[in-house]
Parts: structure tokens; sequence; C-alpha cells
């Protein structure tokens, strides 16, 4: 049950964390001098009652506070106001939010899968030969610029034409077989996974690395050691869970990094994120697009926290209590 | 602490390679053949000088180069650069160019090297406005490797005072301020910055511009910073030597900043120097995208700008250049960064 109540009890602290973070973005967007609705007024095929409706929906004829909870409450009600092309918000984050999951998901998939066993290899094999290369090979993956290296990845691509570029499908993806379009979803993704697979990996194995060589330190381990346990014993039943507690915590974190660094890889690429809906909206100065994807950036963020803390609960005993 | 870092094979060699990097940049009016805003219109795209030390006879001679002729060929649709053998070009060490004031004392028209004034010497080719790309980069690089620096002075201050204030306070004070803070790291922090940097009016002059993004970058950064101090203000807010100035009765705001904060200073440090690269990396992020520095002003970032075209790419590849100088400065970072935290940190007691 302890853990239960734990649980509720992180699920709740969310709440007014999102309010906060709401009112933060509110006011730095609409104290800034754009008018909100300066597209939606250019744009011809914008009919002046649907400006209206913006307008009275928004409340902009009313003091700020007052917009903010008109803002607010349709928010909760899922009512995000259209786009200055006139599609409704919701519908163009429905589309874009399952692409960044995708994108973020696999990438975080596969860091775990290869970072975890290198760190746990760069810290066996401590200063030798091999640890020194990893090292090297980190160095490199956190220094080099995310959209430069995915412009590096773009001439690659175009030169040999292994890779099609730009989008997440091909124009006739709706006519392909099942397995045609994985393939295809497949091939889409090789390049924006490769750029920020590289980038989170260098980090991931180096902070593995470091849990690992602080765990092997501790009494516990010398311990086992003095118990005549086998090395692998040692490392695989002692020290690794100790050392992985600390990753789950970095989890949270790595999601926020991946959904800011995909924004320039998605850009690159042309990948159709979430990153790049908020970098177009913002060009555009479209302001509904730009509270709405904000915010459910910043709601996939904290998610992302919560359940990196939950898993955690899970894990690490220690912390029920 | 500098002799440590010499011992260090890699830290030596990065820290080598900064002080290069800065020393170039300082002295960029000099080492650059022209300034960061000339422009040939007829040069837009022209491939790196070739440069010759054996003359046609077979001789060596004094390095000498060729102006490139600019032919639009309609057969291919395209535009061809021929050399122009009919005039050599000798390279000059401490040429006559345009006037500028060395480091901001004393004018003088001499560069370290160049060719004469009809002469055209791009050891980096031009970009799309035929401005010579080596010498933008040694302006833009004024820019990309200060900007992070400038913004650490401002995050820096900000997130001490803010943590050691919550920190030392406690309470409903405390809990207020880190509310504040977890809320502002919850917002995913390139949206954030996106946002801030496309809010800027337009009509700034690229000082006040290159303000203000420098204003906004340590906005990003200030809270998860505080935060960290917060706990360590936490934990030395109860030992003795603070109960004995509070026994004597120094202010609070006196034991904030003369006490406790002081304590914290290996843990600044590092982060500091760990933070110098991801600065670095945010403003030619933003100024890729064209919502950093703008043009005429040149930074790495926005130099790289003119690389997102697929023609550039594959036939310009001396357009790439920034984004190799971007890696090497942040990689020099890291590599610095790490072997100071192993000398300042040697058991690795502080957690980021």
């Amino acid at each position: 049950m302890n853990i239960l109540k734990y649980i509720l009890k992180r699920i709740v602290q969310v709440i007014p964390l999102l309010f906060i973070v709401s009112i933060i973005s509110f006011f730095i967007i609409r104290l800034s001098p754009i008018d909100p609705l300066a597209e939606l007024r250019l744009n011809p095929s914008i009919s002046q009652e649907t400006l209206q409706k913006e307008t009275q929906r928004l409340g902009l004829d009313k003091p700020i506070p007052v917009q903010y909870v008109k803002w607010a409450s349709a928010f909760v009600k899922g009512d995000l106001g259209i786009t200055s092309s006139g599609e409704k918000v919701s519908d163009k984050l429905k589309e874009r939010i399952p692409n960044t999951l995708l994108l973020t998901s696999i990438v975080i998939f596969m860091t775990w899968i290869v970072g975890i066993p290198l760190g746990i290899l760069g810290a066996m094999f401590h200063k030798s030969q091999f640890d020194r290369l990893l090292t090297i090979f980190s160095s490199i993956g956190m220094a080099i610029p995310s959209f430069f290296f995915a412009i590096l990845l773009l001439i690659f691509a175009v030169k040999t034409s292994l890779f099609p570029v730009g989008g997440l499908t091909s124009f006739d993806f709706d006519e392909m077989s099942l397995g045609g379009k994985v393939l295809d979803l497949a091939r889409h993704l090789v390049l924006p996974v490769t750029v920020l697979f590289t980038i989170s990996l260098a980090g991931l194995q180096r902070q593995m690395r470091a849990n690992m060589l602080e765990v092997m330190e501790s009494d516990y381990v010398k311990f086992a050691r003095a118990k005549g346990l086998s090395e692998f014993k040692v490392i695989f039943k002692h020290a690794l869970r100790n050392a992985l507690n600390p990753m789950i915590t970095l989890l949270g974190f790595e999601f926020a990094g991946l959904l800011s660094g995909a924004a320039l890889t998605e850009y690159v690429f042309q990948y159709p994120g979430l990153g790049r809906l908020i970098l177009e909206a913002v060009m555009k100065s479209d302001i509904n697009l730009v509270m709405a994807s904000l915010m459910m950036g910043s709601i996939m963020l904290v998610l992302g926290n919560l359940i990196a803390d939950i898993l955690l609960i899970i894990t690490d005993p220690r912390i029920r209590n | 602490m500098f002799k440590q870092i010499m011992k260090d094979k890699y830290a030596s060699a990065a820290l080598i390679i900064l002080v290069i990097m800065y020393l170039m940049v300082l002295f960029a009016d000099f080492i650059a053949p022209y300034s960061k805003d000339f422009a040939d219109r007829n040069q837009s795209y022209a491939p790196p000088s070739k440069v010759f030390v054996i003359d046609e006879n077979g001789r060596f001679s004094r390095p000498y180069t060729y102006n490139y002729k600019r032919e639009y060929i309609p057969e291919l649709y395209q535009t061809v650069y021929t050399l122009d053998r009919s005039q050599k070009y000798y390279i000059n060490l401490f040429n006559r160019g345009e006037e500028y004031k060395f480091l901001g004392v004393f004018k003088t028209s001499r560069h370290l090297f160049g060719v004469e004034n009809s002469g055209r010497l791009y050891i980096l080719g031009t970009d799309i406005n035929g401005r010579d790309v080596f010498s933008r980069l040694l302006f833009g690089g004024r820019i990309s490797l200060t900007i992070g620096f400038l913004s650490l002075f401002i995050l820096f201050p900000i997130g001490l005072i803010y943590g050691g204030i919550s920190g030392y306070f406690g309470g409903v004070v405390d809990m207020l301020m880190m509310r504040f803070a977890e809320a502002v790291m919850a917002i995913p922090s390139f949206y954030l910055l996106i946002i801030l940097a496309a809010i800027l009016p337009s009509n700034m002059t690229s000082t006040q511009r290159f303000t203000l993004i420098v204003v906004i970058l340590a906005l990003i950064g200030w809270s998860g910073f505080a935060r960290v101090v917060r706990g360590m203000v936490l934990s030395i807010k109860n030992e003795e030597f603070v109960l004995a100035a509070k026994t004597i009765g120094a202010s609070r705001l006196r034991i904030i900043l003369k006490h406790i904060l002081p304590q914290t200073s290996s843990y600044v440090i590092i982060a500091m120097t760990l933070s110098v690269p991801s600065y670095i990396l945010a403003e030619s992020g933003l100024s890729f995208l064209g919502l950093g520095i703008q043009q005429p002003d040149a930074s790495w970032g926005n130099m790289l700008k003119e690389a997102q075209e697929y023609i550039n790419i594959l036939y310009r590849p001396w357009l790439l250049t920034p984004g190799f100088l971007i890696f090497i400065a942040v990689l020099s970072f890291n590599l610095i960064g790490d072997t100071i935290r192993d000398i300042l940190d040697p058991k690795g007691q502080i957690r980021e």
C-alpha cells in the first residue's frame, strides 16, 4: 500500500506544477508584442466570423488575467483553438505528438540497450585501452552539434541515396502492404534516430560507467569479492543493481533532453514531429499553436519524470520508507 | 590547478587549442584578410583559392594565386568558376588591405597576409554574398565563443542567490521558490529558447540583439543550477561556523553571501566549465534556425544556415567549416571540464 500512496502523492504534485508552467508560458507569450491574430487576419480564407469567434474565445477584449482563465479552461476541456491556416490545433498535435514519441522512445530504448552494457564494460576494464577508446568516442559524441551531425548524414544520404531524405513516410505510403509500411517507416527513421542515438548514447555510457565505478568502490562489493564470489556474480548481482538506480532518475532527464534535442534534428530532416511543429509555429507567430505545443511538451516532460520516479520506487525499496 | 591540467595529455592539448582559438578571434581584424562585411558580389560561392608554389616553368616561386572567373554555362544550367591565369597575385605577409583599428587602439591597414587589392584570396571559399568564409569564421568566433561565457556570468549569480535564499530560509519561501524553479525546468528548454528568441522585436541593432540573446540563454539555465545550490545550502546551513556567524549577529544576507555560498565554489567552478559547451551549442542552434545572431553579423551557427540546402552541402563543402569549429571548441571545453572536475572533486562527491 505504501507504494500506491507514494505514487498517488507524486501524481497529485504534478497538477500545481503544470499550473505554474501554464502561467509562465501564458505570460511570456501574451506579454510579447505579437498580435495573436495577425496571421489569421492576413489569411483571406479565414472568414470574419471565425476571427470574431477566436477573439471571443481568447477574450482579447478583456484584461490579461481573464484571458488566462478563459484560455486555461478551454485548454482543460480540450479546445485549443485554430492555427493561422485555419486547422484545429488539437488535430495538428494529434498528428505530430505520436511521431515525436515514436522517435524518442526508439532512441531511449536503443541507448539503454547499448549504453548500459558499454558503461559496465568501461567500468570493468577501467583505465584499459578499451575504456580509453570508449571515453574518446563518448567525448566526440557529446561534442558534436546535433544539427551539424544531421547535415553530415544528409550529405551521406543524398550521395549514396541509401536512405530517403525528409519526412516520415514515402508519398505512396497508403498503398503499401503492412510489411512495406513498416519497412518504409524504418527507412525514414534511420537517420534521425542515428543522430539522437549517438548524442544521447555518449552521455548515458559516461553516466553508467561513473555509477559502476562508484559502486565497485563500495564496501558491499568488496565484501562480496572477499566472500569469494565470481567476478560475474559480483558485478551482475551486487554492483549492477545499485548502479542502475540513478540511471532511472536520469531517464526523465534524458527524455527532456531528447525533446529539446529532437527539435533541431526534426528541423533538419523535415521530420513531422512536435519539435518542428513548434518551430514552424514560432516562425509564423502562430500563438495558439505555440501555446498548445509548449504546454504539450511540458506535459510530456513532466509525465516522463513521473514515470521515472514511479519506476524508481518499484526498483529501490529505500525510497518507499 | 593549471599544472595539473597540463599533466593530462588530452586536457593540455584541448587547452592549447582553445588558447589558439581565442587568440585568433581576438586578433581577427589582423589575421583575417578581409573585414566581415567585405563582399564581392561577382564571387558568390567561389571555391577556395588555389595557392601555387611552383610556377608554370616548374620552378619554385613565392606562393601566388589566381583570381576566379565566373562563367554561366547554359547547357549545364550551372555557374562555373575557372582560374583566370592572365594575372598572378603573390601572397604578401603584412599585406596592405582595408583599414581597421588594431584591438580598438590604433588605426592600421596591415593584415597578416593577403594579395593586392585587385586580387582575391579566399582560403575557405566564399558564401552566397561573396564574402570570405575564413574571415567571417574569425569574426563569427568572437560571438560564438564569448556568448556562452557572458550568459554564464549572468546565470550563476542569479542561481547562487536564488538557491542560497531558498535553502537558507526554508519553509514556505523555499517551497514557493522551488516550485517556480521546477516549473521553469518542466518546460523543454529548447522550446522556451526559441519562443523567447522569436518574440524579440526585429528592429533591434545587432548589439541590442546580442545582449538580449545572452540574457535569454541565461534565463534557460538558472533553475537547474539554483536547485543544486539550494541542496548544498541545506546541508551547510546547520554547520557550526554558520551558527557562530549567527551568534555574532551577522545579517542573514551576510551569512548567505559571505559564509554559505563560498562553500559551494568547487561545485560552481565545475558546473561552469561543464556548461560552457552547452551554451555554445545553444547559441549556434538558435542562430542556425535564424532566431539568434542575424545577418550581416557572423556567428558559427548562422554561417551554417547556408549549409541547409542540399546543393550547398554537395557542391560547396567549405560552407561546413563552422560546424567543425563548433565541434572542436565544444570537445575541448568538455575535456578541460572533465579534468577540472577530477582535480577539484576526485571522489565524485558532487553530484549534478
